[in-house]
């Protein structure tokens, strides 16, 4: 069978064979194999050195001092350390947190494990297109917050916060802010000076480098506290101890040198991408697309096929890979919580379609999935009764749903 | 995830999709579900004097389990009085199918949907207590 297009980037990339290559050289007894924290040795010097220099390169894609990373295990983790190791340490000063309803679930579940610990956190609802409305931030900030986190993009809709003000709203107030930057790392520029976040989680499998390595950048001047939440050798100046990932690292390095290079050049190829699949599906009834598009990374179409099922277009979308907003595959039967806190009704919830271009996606792919789309939205509202319903002009607000 | 080959077979080839016109008196109509669940399922039957359903037709807004499941069904109600189709278990259609345990609603969707049809039908013709009775 030939493999599906790949058109889920957001989910995670191949790892560049570039960034392949020269994590090999950090395995085997011929390469440099060391523990980077072995002090007696040449090989562990070399492999500090190998770690040095690509916790140099991460720096340097988002303009902070290699001083302020700190690897992890992945953004996941990342958001674990930042959001329990400032709410621990800064307790004393408030218990009160502020985060969005479209955050990614290592937020979310983190925000709530906070809670059970007594900690306060307030969720805001962002507007239709995906954007925080910066009065309402302003509004839920209290004397006793202690930290705010919205992430720089979202992994759904792909739409691109405003950090730098919002950081001009929380920073006077002596509050951190913290932002998930898993999904716009490497895809826009960040620089964490002028966009004054405190703390930023970074992934490497989100940027062509591999899976199980991830960074956290914490501010120096002023310098942010975090209260560990891995003990044991107080590597990474005691905020994440553990053996480091030599291999990992050096490819998590890599990958964002590359991405640092290519960056511009990829970005605008993207753009173009994805305005030809917009423009392709333009001409199908009923499609809508989720967030903004203007504040938007430059691979991500988040759109919904109105009257038709998530999970069975993805299913008849075989010859790709995308995925789906409806979460229909779980028991739950709830459809993408980042739309409905957008305010999408539930029929578009469920009807929702991400793709996600990246580094290999060609015209070709876009071409292609632009005709098997035609063919199959067509297919699938012939079996649909709402879109019977809508095309005979009822008004499916006005059914009284039989709900189970 | 991936899904059976009895599943695949009929959201790829799905059986009697379409349309009766609802007002016609030998139609019982079965509307079950909800947008907000991500699944409506409509089923037709077409019925004759001897209340044997001759026809069948679905339209179904779901997953591929759900599809297939009002597929299945409308294969399984031809040729049977109302009371046999109306005993027809979601179970059985849940094995027929192979359906994973997340599935199962999608064939008690379909249980619910032959039922609904079926006392449609029965609402329009006023044979409600008769056919009961039998």
């Amino acid at each position: 069978m030939r493999k599906p297009i790949y058109l889920d980037y957001s989910a995670t990339t191949p790892v560049d064979p570039r960034v392949a290559e020269v994590m090999c050289r950090y395995l085997t007894m011929e390469g440099n194999f060391g523990n980077p924290a072995s002090r007696s040795h040449a090989f562990g010097w070399e492999a500090e050195k190998a770690v040095e220099r690509a916790r140099g390169e991460v720096a340097a894609l988002i303009n902070a001092d290699p001083k302020e990373i700190v690897w992890t295990s992945g953004a996941t983790e990342s958001d674990n350390l930042a959001l329990k190791g400032a709410a621990r340490f800064y307790q004393a000063k408030g218990r009160h947190i502020v985060t969005v309803k479209t955050e990614h679930k290592a937020i979310l579940d983190t925000a709530r494990q906070l809670e059970r610990e007594g900690f306060e956190v307030t969720y805001l609802e962002p507007e239709p297109n995906g954007l925080l409305d910066l009065g309402k931030l302003e509004a839920a900030l209290r004397k006793d917050t202690i930290l705010v986190s919205v992430m720089h993009v979202n992994n759904e809709i792909g739409v691109i916060q405003d950090l730098a003000a919002i950081s001009r709203i929380v920073k006077p107030r002596g509050i951190l802010l913290h932002s998930d930057a898993a999904q716009s790392a490497g895809k826009i520029p960040i620089d964490v000076a002028a966009l004054g976040v405190d703390l930023l989680s970074l992934s490497a499998h989100k940027v062509y480098g591999p899976k199980g390595i991830g960074a956290l950048y914490v501010r120096r001047k002023p310098r942010v506290r975090l209260e560990a939440q891995m003990h044991g050798g107080g590597h990474e100046r005691g905020m994440r101890s553990g053996t480091l990932a030599t291999h990992q690292i050096v490819g998590m390095g890599e990958a964002f040198r590359l991405a640092r290079e290519e960056m511009e050049t990829e970005a605008a190829r993207l753009k173009g991408l994805r305005a030809r699949l917009l423009e392709g599906l333009s001409d199908i009834e009923e499609v809508y697309v989720n967030g903004d598009l203007e504040h938007r990374i430059p691979g991500n179409l988040n759109i919904s096929f109105n009257f038709i099922e998530g999970e069975s277009l993805i299913m008849a979308l075989k010859e790709l890979a995308v995925s789906s907003g409806s979460a229909c595959t779980s028991a739950s039967l709830e459809p993408s919580y980042v739309l409905r806190a957008l305010g999408r009704n539930d029929e578009l919830a469920h009807s929702s379609i991400r793709f996600t271009m990246g580094r290999f996606t060609t015209e070709e792919d876009v071409e292609y999935t632009i005709r098997l789309l035609h063919d199959k939205i067509g297919r699938l509202r012939e079996l649909s009764p709402l879109w019977e319903m809508y095309k005979d002009g009822v008004d499916l607000n006005s059914v009284q749903w039989a709900a189970h | 995830m991936a899904y059976g080959s009895k599943v695949l077979d009929h959201y790829e080839n799905p059986r009697n999709v379409g349309s009766f016109d609802k007002a016609d008196p030998t139609i019982g109509t079965g509307m079950v579900g909800a947008p907000a669940c991500g699944d409506v399922m409509r089923l037709q039957i077409r019925v004759n004097e001897q209340g044997v359903i001759e026809e069948a037709r679905f339209k179904t807004y779901g997953c591929g389990s759900a599809i297939a499941s009002s597929s299945l069904l409308t294969e399984w109600v031809k040729g049977k009085t109302l009371e046999e189709a109306g005993q027809i278990k979601n179970t059985d259609i849940a094995e027929e199918l192979a359906l994973p345990p997340v599935k199962i609603h999608c064939s008690v969707l379909a249980e619910d949907a032959i039922k609904a049809a079926i006392a449609d039908y029965r609402k329009k013709t006023g044979k409600d207590e008769n056919v009961n009775a039998a």
